[in-house]
């Protein structure tokens, strides 16, 4: 046996590690919310916070500039409510069924088919939503181009998907098998078992699943900047083009004058996405609180 | 013997190749208690999960022999499976309550099998807390998760989850094993109390146990049912030298 003095030398450090690391994560995540704030804040000298985020039009570049940005967090808002709406009922029922229903090889086949699907890169994901989603959706609804928020809601939607699934999938799996043979012995029959006792048991894990997805949605760039037609107008429908916050900082970053006001105005969009991705997750935060009481 | 609750006929279970139980002919009589004793493995849970079929769960689980439960082989062809789980309640050896609150535990049963209409929940959760003496514990705390209440309390809501369904017998495997010796009088003293109600059937490996809560005792010892008589004539003399044996912890 090691004398106690070494092992608890090696407690110590292991813990202060780890302690380490912990801060070492929460200091980055601040020092890029400072990072944000310097670069994006010069803006408000010459512009309003109100006219930014409730101005109607978005022209950087004309002279003068007019940055508002209600056009693009709305074409956020859009394609990821449009995004969610068909990646997570799908998700959550394809998860249930892996989990609860498949048989062993299908389960086996379906899981590795949805880490695949995971594994894509985004921009394969956006080409294909460009080239076949595109012009199908074009030609569906007969509406002059393909490219949408709703082109982008689907693109977006199975980019989603796999985060969702994989993640709710583990949830489920997770709840105890006493809680369904509890259930099974008091007469229930397996749907009622899964959706009153196991979907109510994994609800902060699919809950998680559901908002990592969402995520994913509102911070992806390249595959939205492909397919929604990038028009920074404020949008009516699912088939008319729309631009998001993020596509907006990608496409213009490169041309715009470093310290200038338009360089400024996409950090403030980037502030902005902050704090979308901040009460996001502060909401399903407290929601999880909440249920584990 | 008065009214039987629960009866088999040359029933033999197989885990695929291998014989859990042969050739078991017993009876249980209603509104009594009657514990199964046996060493590990012989086949106690086994047994008790033919009486609301758990054992389907399992797959390459094969049953033959006559088990009847209400006049009726719950084997047959077209036997109402989900009813029978519905007359035959389980309680399991750790509690294992849903991890919902006090309230939703006990109307699931009630909202499974729509028994009763949600107006007349209040008075069936409070009835069926009473039953178990939980009532003046926790009902101030009937929306809180069950998760949080002592492993008693847990247990004794297991038990009061299944009374909703007005079931007739009610089994218990080890019930009492995952509580200290304070808990398991206290489950022993409300086994008394319902059994004026309930056929209740207890696996036990605490003989003990079997000695003070029951009024009939089975000793099973390798898949076979040894020998089931009254709880007294099965401690003080035995008719079998094996279950001797066992009671007097030559073996198991
Ligand atoms: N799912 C299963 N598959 C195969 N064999 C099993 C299965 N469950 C139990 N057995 C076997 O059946 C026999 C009886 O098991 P059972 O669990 O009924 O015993 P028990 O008397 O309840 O034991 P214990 O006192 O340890 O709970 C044992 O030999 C066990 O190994
Ligand atoms: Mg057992």
């Amino acid at each position: 046996m090691k004398p106690m003095r070494v092992r608890k030398l090696k407690e110590w450090l292991i813990e202060k590690t780890i302690l380490l690391s912990g801060i070492f994560s929460v200091v980055f995540v601040l020092l890029i919310f400072l990072f944000l704030l310097r670069e994006g804040l010069s803006l408000f000298r010459g512009e309003s916070v109100i006219d930014f985020i409730f101005g109607k039009s978005w022209y950087p570049i004309s002279d003068p500039p007019r940055f508002g940005i209600l056009p693009l967090i709305l074409g956020s808002l859009l394609v990821t409510l449009g995004a969610a709406a068909i990646s997570v009922p799908i998700g959550i029922a394809a998860a249930l069924y892996i989990a609860e229903i498949a048989p062993l090889r299908l389960r086996e086949a379906l899981k590795a088919g949805i880490e695949l699907l995971a594994a894509i890169p985004s921009v394969v994901i956006g080409f294909i939503g460009m080239i076949t989603l595109g012009p199908w959706i074009k030609n569906l609804f007969n509406i002059p181009t393909g490219l949408t928020a709703l082109t982008g809601s689907v693109t977006l939607a199975f980019m989603a998907m796999p985060t969702i699934v994989s993640i709710a999938e583990d949830a489920i799996t997770a709840v105890p098998r006493q809680y369904r043979e509890a259930a099974i012995a008091m007469g229930a029959t397996k749907w009622q078992t899964t959706w009153r006792i196991v979907a109510r048991a994994a609800r902060p894990g699919m809950l998680a699943a559901v908002m990592l997805g969402i995520g994913r949605v509102i911070g992806e760039t390249m595959a939205v900047m492909m397919v929604t037609g990038n028009a920074a107008i404020i949008p009516t429908s699912f088939l008319q083009p729309v631009r998001t916050l993020t596509a907006t900082i990608a496409a213009e970053m490169g041309e715009s004058v470093q310290g200038g006001p338009h360089y400024a105005a996409l950090f403030a969009i980037g502030i902005v996405l902050f704090v979308i991705t901040f009460l996001i997750n502060g909401v399903a935060d407290l929601y999880l609180h909440r249920s584990r009481r | 013997m008065s009214e039987i609750s629960i009866e088999t006929r040359g029933l033999n279970l197989f885990y695929g190749d291998f014989q859990a139980l042969i050739g078991i002919d017993l009876q249980i009589p209603a509104r009594k208690v009657t514990a199964l004793i046996g060493p590990s493995g012989c086949g106690k849970s086994t047994l008790l999960r033919v009486f609301n079929r758990m054992n389907d769960l399992i797959d390459g689980v094969r049953v033959s022999g006559q088990v009847i439960i209400g006049g009726q082989d719950i084997f047959a062809p077209g036997a109402d499976l989900l009813g029978l789980r519905e007359k035959v309640g389980m309680v399991f050896q750790r509690p294992n309550p849903f991890p919902l609150s006090v309230y939703e535990n006990i109307v699931f049963g009630l909202a499974v099998h729509r028994l009763a209409r949600r107006q007349e929940y209040g008075d069936i959760v409070e009835q069926a807390l009473r039953s178990v003496l939980l009532w003046d514990d926790l009902k101030d705390r009937l929306h809180h998760s069950a998760l949080k209440l002592s492993l008693e309390q847990q247990q004794r809501l297991c038990i009061a989850r299944v009374l909703p369904l007005k079931p007739q017998i009610l089994l218990m495997d080890e019930p009492c094993s995952a509580l200290d010796p304070i808990a398991t009088l206290h489950i022993e003293e409300l086994m008394q109390k319902l059994k004026k109600e309930y056929t209740i059937v207890i696996v036990t490996h605490n003989m003990q146990q079997a000695a003070r809560a029951s009024d009939r005792t089975g000793f099973l010892y390798l898949g076979k049912l040894i020998e089931i008589n009254e709880t007294v004539n099965i401690f003080t003399k035995p008719a079998q030298a094996m279950t001797e044996n066992y009671i007097s912890g030559r073996f198991g």
